[in-house]
């Protein structure tokens, strides 16, 4: 059986596999090279943490920027606190918030969100994802470690002091 | 000394550089390497300008500029947010002709989408994918893909306002996409979003693994040219007939008249590049939008296609089913397999030409149509019904009679068809893309292009 032409193929069989599995390692090293590396610190860590200020300093109605941490703050007229993420849910361009008119309007393709996020005006699928608000002793502190999606408002997604 | 100069000359030149007689033209192109990728002698018919443009040739000469001016500015460039920006405006103050160096890159790669796209047109309409250069259709729709990629990862490399919105919107697109949209998405960000890692990226292949494949697509691409025989034959033999084709030798009948396109299109792309600046807008700012925000002009047909269709249409299953018509061309069975003359014949011209108006024609009223009538009842009602399979299944309906009535009507062959219904997508491309660039003001609304 083990005639010199089986063990030549076999051989040759060997060589492929060979060259497949350093295929494949080439594929893993250069994969590993494009994934996306997260360079912001890990959630909970103080620099993800933004101080945003003491309670009183918001006033009912308001919406606040924070440039550095990509959040608007909004205070909600009963009171309530609830950190937008400022990109559009659309194709992510940066919305500004119009005082006048009460609402985020986006400049990209005009959709339009209420103080709470939610979708006034279409093309935009859900509203502005939200960050995680807490309020400790009467400051209030915001995580911008990653935006949290959601499909509509609802009361329990607002912080209260 | 003179004897060891001439030594080393005939070692590299191993035959006479001039080149004097008919003999000696042909044994240069057989025996030249730079030559070499051209036969020896071409059908005479093949030769007029007007038959080709010359539009192959000009893609390449376009490369060779891009990759000469890609390299004066790798010196001046710097890919990090921080100096990206100022490295461009330095570039344009600091440098002997810094910014026509720029201009000239800019602007021929953004020709070199034109040309490419007039390039698969001529082929197409000249039924120059038939028999021996079926897989050459593939390797040029290859290119074409090539080239959108070479020139969307440039455009952010500027980091200016222009390139950080265009690159957002149109890598915000490819969330939609269903279960792989946000791996995807994050890919092409190379994270959340767009920023350092970002640019590296986009630098890193825009400058050695997109020119190189590009590069050796081309090379593929000319040697199927060459082993079909030249390009298509506008008067194809007659098997019945008797009469030999002429055929003359490619020195100097074929590269002179190369060399005259490609010289005057390098005159022209260097006048224009003088008297046009590539566009710079301000230094990219996150936390600022601009109004519109639109993509790079050859993505702004899709765009426009997001403005009426639902996402997962709009972006995945539409461009699919175009893709998948193109890569088809060559593959469907036609009998006869026409080619030679621009639109076949006179019944290909007429179909196509009617193909091209209706094509456009109907974008325009469908555009119109949901702009105006159907935003405003349509609404929150299940999106994927209305804005996704309805119209999708009332459009292909509409090609569908529209081919129907090519064949009651002006019965042309299978090779006609395929010709009118490419012409047809072709024009409905164009149309959403010209209704994208110049028909789109603040907040994409309709508006006519001296309001934008
Ligand atoms: S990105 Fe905001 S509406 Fe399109």
């Amino acid at each position: 059986m083990n005639t010199p032409q089986t063990r030549r193929s076999f051989l040759g069989k060997l060589w492929f596999l060979l060259g497949g599995v350093a295929l494949a390692e080439a594929f893993w090293l250069a994969g590993d090279f494009l994934r996306p590396r997260n360079r912001r610190t890990r959630r909970g860590t103080p620099s993800s943490i933004i101080v945003a200020g003491p309670v009183e300093r918001f006033e009912t109605g308001t919406v606040t920027a924070f440039r550095e941490g990509k959040f608007y703050l909004a205070r909600l007229d009963d009171g309530g606190f609830l950190a937008l993420h400022r990109e559009c849910t659309h194709l992510g361009c940066t919305v500004p918030w119009r005082q006048d008119e009460g609402r985020f309007v986006c400049p990209c393709h005009a959709s339009s969100f209420d103080i709470h996020g939610d979708v006034l005006s279409a093309p935009a699928p859900r509203p502005l994802d939200l960050f995680s608000v807490r309020i400790e002793n009467g400051i209030v502190k915001v995580d911008t470690t990653s935006p949290l999606k959601r499909n509509v408002f609802d009361a329990s997604q607002v912080a209260r002091p | 000394m003179a004897g060891i100069v001439t030594r080393i000359w005939r070692s590299i030149f191993t035959r006479p550089i001039k080149v004097e007689g008919e003999r000696d033209q042909r044994r240069a192109v057989r025996e030249w390497l730079a030559l070499h990728a051209r036969p020896v002698r071409v059908r005479e018919s093949t030769l007029p300008f007007t038959h080709t443009f010359g539009l192959g040739g000009m893609s390449m000469v376009l490369v060779i500029l891009l990759m000469a001016t890609g390299v004066l500015l790798m010196l001046a460039y710097e890919p990090t947010p921080a100096t990206a920006y100022r490295s461009i405006e330095a570039l344009q103050q600091d440098y002997l002709f810094g910014g026509l160096v720029r201009n000239v890159h800019h602007w021929s790669a953004n020709l070199l989408v034109a040309v490419a796209l007039l390039h698969m047109l001529r082929t197409l309409v000249t039924g120059g994918f038939h028999g021996l250069r079926r897989f050459n259709w593939v390797i040029g729709l290859s290119l074409l893909a090539g080239i959108l990629a070479a020139n969307f990862s440039g455009y952010l490399l500027p980091w200016d306002q222009l390139s950080y919105w265009a690159v957002t919107i149109c890598t915000g697109m490819l969330g939609y996409i269903p279960l792989a949209g946000p791996w995807l998405q994050g890919l092409m960000r190379s994270g959340q979003e767009i920023g350092a890692s970002t640019l590296v990226m986009y630098y890193a292949f825009h400058t050695t693994v997109i020119p190189v494949t590009v590069l050796v697509f081309m090379a593929f691409h000319f040697w199927r040219v060459r082993k079909a025989g030249g390009v298509v034959d506008p008067v194809p033999p007659d098997p019945d007939s008797d009469a030999q084709p002429g055929y003359v030798s490619t020195l100097p009948n074929l590269l002179m008249r190369e060399l005259a396109v490609g010289l005057a299109l390098v005159a022209a792309v260097l006048v224009f590049s003088v008297l046009v600046e590539a566009p710079l807008a301000g230094p990219a700012n996150p936390g600022m939008s601009p109004n519109p925000a639109k993509a790079p002009w050859y993505f702004l047909g899709f765009q426009e296609l997001q403005l009426h269709f639902d996402p997962l249409f709009s972006i995945l299953i539409v461009p699919i089913l175009g893709a998948v018509f193109f890569l088809a061309i060559p593959y469907i069975r036609y009998a006869p397999e026409l080619s030679g003359p621009w639109f076949l014949s006179p019944t290909g011209r007429k179909t196509a030409a009617i193909a091209a108006i209706a094509g456009a024609v109907a974008t325009t009223a469908m555009v119109l149509v949901d702009e105006l009538w159907l935003h405003s009842i349509s609404d929150s009602v299940a999106p994927v019904l209305l804005r996704g399979l309805l119209p999708l299944a009332i459009i292909c309906a509409g090609i569908a009679g529209f081919r129907f009535y090519l064949v009651r009507r002006h019965s042309p062959a299978g090779a006609e068809q395929v010709q009118a219904m490419a012409v047809l997508l072709l024009s409905c491309l164009v149309t959403l893309t010209i209704i994208g660039v110049w028909f789109r003001g603040a907040g994409m609304a309709l508006v006519w292009p001296w309001q934008i």
